[in-house]
């Protein structure tokens, strides 16, 4: 079987202007490699600006990066044409990102559609999955985005990415818009949901007990580096002085 | 003679005129519409381009209408007397509000639409098609609407480059000091230009996608 995702000296360079010394830009994220098993849940942590989401956006390439490379399924991303590379990724964002013209149905519709499934079988998938996300679907389906609350619209959120049944799942910071109470629930439901699944996913977040309760394992960046890579009880025993401020922030 | 003898009089005149402007109205309008979107699509794609284009719309939306109708006529092919010239100047003014709006209506689109559609997987024709424009339509029409109130006006004036239009009989009241002829071109334009403001208001409210 396959490693749903392998990262390998991945880098990527703001484009610089200018000429000479001024044309090297900065680099966002730099020589970052890990894998994700099947069934695994790789938290990456880090402040604001460490390169956490750029490093997502790398994997699929909403950012194309300047170093490295990235296998998805043992399939080399680059050599994939970018659509189709993200339509193989579910993908949720802490905005969430529905189309507001559309029904909740038709939101979680949209890769399946995208890839051509029969109208029946992506109504069926459709019901499956608002089921999955706890989502009643004679209730929601035909709702408008605006017609839900955060929670429910980031229940959407996550139902969306799971439709073509991906084998890799992206999450930025899903819950880090929602009130604390919603937050911890979802949280919850997620967990459950994650081995239930048994998708390989990399979860981004800067919130230190949301990473070691959905983590598998925890990689830490700082400043574009992945300074730490281990499971949840390392990173708690870790002398690794970034560590050692998230767990005294926690 | 007051305005309705006269209307009863020519009314055959009246809407043979009245026909003219709408034709010169709409065709203008249209050709805006067809020039203008794509346009204003391609910057949203090339923000470099945002700035000179607007700034030369800008430019030709200043000069005054009969100047512009009178710098035209002598250009081969789009100048001359008649109605081409007249639909040329009308295009030139129309295109402005729709540009503008598309390129608006379309970078109002909330960017994690965007990020999420292209992380599905949306090419970029799919994303156009299927989240940008149905999502800024009602601006676009907002646009459409401005151009198309504005040129019924501006319409009048394509009778001094022999474009005929309701212009025709505003000319005539003041070539001979005729307030009951200026008011048969005028009355008649002034309706047509808020019909066309209650009609693509219906349709811009329609289609406005502002839910949250």
């Amino acid at each position: 079987m396959t490693t749903p995702l392998e990262v390998q000296g991945l880098g990527y360079e703001l484009p610089g202007k200018g000429t000479g010394e001024m044309r090297r830009g900065r680099f966002l994220v730099h020589d970052v490699s890990f894998t994700v098993g099947a069934g695994e849940t790789l938290v990456l942590l880090g402040r604001s600006g460490s390169g956490k989401t750029t490093t997502l956006k790398l994997i699929n390439r909403l950012l194309e990066p300047s170093a490295g490379e990235v296998r998805i399924a043992g399939a080399r991303a680059r050599d994939l044409a970018a659509t189709r590379l993200r339509r193989r990724i579910g993908y949720v964002i802490q905005e969430v990102g529905l189309f507001p013209h559309f029904t909740v149905a038709r939101n979680v519709g949209l890769v399946p559609r995208l890839e051509g499934w029969e109208p029946r079988r992506i109504a069926e998938r459709v019901r499956e999955l608002l089921a999955v996300v706890g989502l009643d679907p004679d209730t929601f389906a035909l709702r408008y985005p605006h017609q839900l609350s955060g929670g429910q619209r980031q229940r959407v959120g996550v139902a969306r990415a799971l439709a073509a049944d991906p084998p890799l799942l992206l999450l930025d910071e899903p819950f880090g818009a929602l009130d604390p109470i919603t937050r911890v629930e979802l949280q919850r439901e997620f967990q459950a949901l994650k081995q239930r699944l048994g998708q390989a996913m990399v979860f981004v977040t800067h919130d230190v007990r949301e990473g070691l309760m959905l983590g598998t394992r925890i990689g830490l960046m700082r400043q574009g580096k992945l300074v730490f890579l281990g499971t949840s009880d390392e990173f708690r025993r870790s002398e690794n002085p970034e560590c050692r401020a998230f767990m005294e922030a926690a | 003679m007051n305005l309705w003898q006269f209307y009863a009089r020519n009314s055959g005149e009246v809407l043979g005129l009245v026909g003219q402007h709408v034709s010169l109205v709409a065709s203008s309008t249209a050709i805006a519409i067809v020039v203008g979107v794509p346009v204003g699509i391609a910057l949203t794609r090339r923000p470099a381009w945002r700035a000179p284009v607007l700034g030369l719309a800008n430019v030709f939306q200043t000069i005054p209408s009969l100047a512009l109708f009178g710098f035209l006529i002598p250009l081969p092919f789009i100048g001359g007397i008649g109605a081409t010239t007249a639909i040329v100047a009308l295009v030139v003014y129309a295109l402005l509000p729709i540009v503008r709006n598309t390129y608006t209506g379309l970078a109002g689109v909330d960017p994690a639409v965007r990020e999420a559609g292209r992380g599905m997987g949306m090419t970029d024709w799919q994303l156009l098609t299927q989240v940008e424009l149905p999502l800024g339509l009602g601006v676009i029409l907002a646009g459409v609407r401005v151009a198309t109130v504005v040129s019924v006006g501006t319409a009048t004036i394509a009778a001094a480059i022999g474009a005929g239009g309701l212009g025709v009989y505003i000319f005539r009241g003041v070539a001979v000091v005729d307030d009951t002829l200026i008011l048969a071109g005028a009355l008649p334009a002034a309706l047509m230009a808020l019909a066309a403001d209650g009609l693509l208001g219906l349709a811009e409210r329609r289609f406005a996608w502002r839910a949250q």
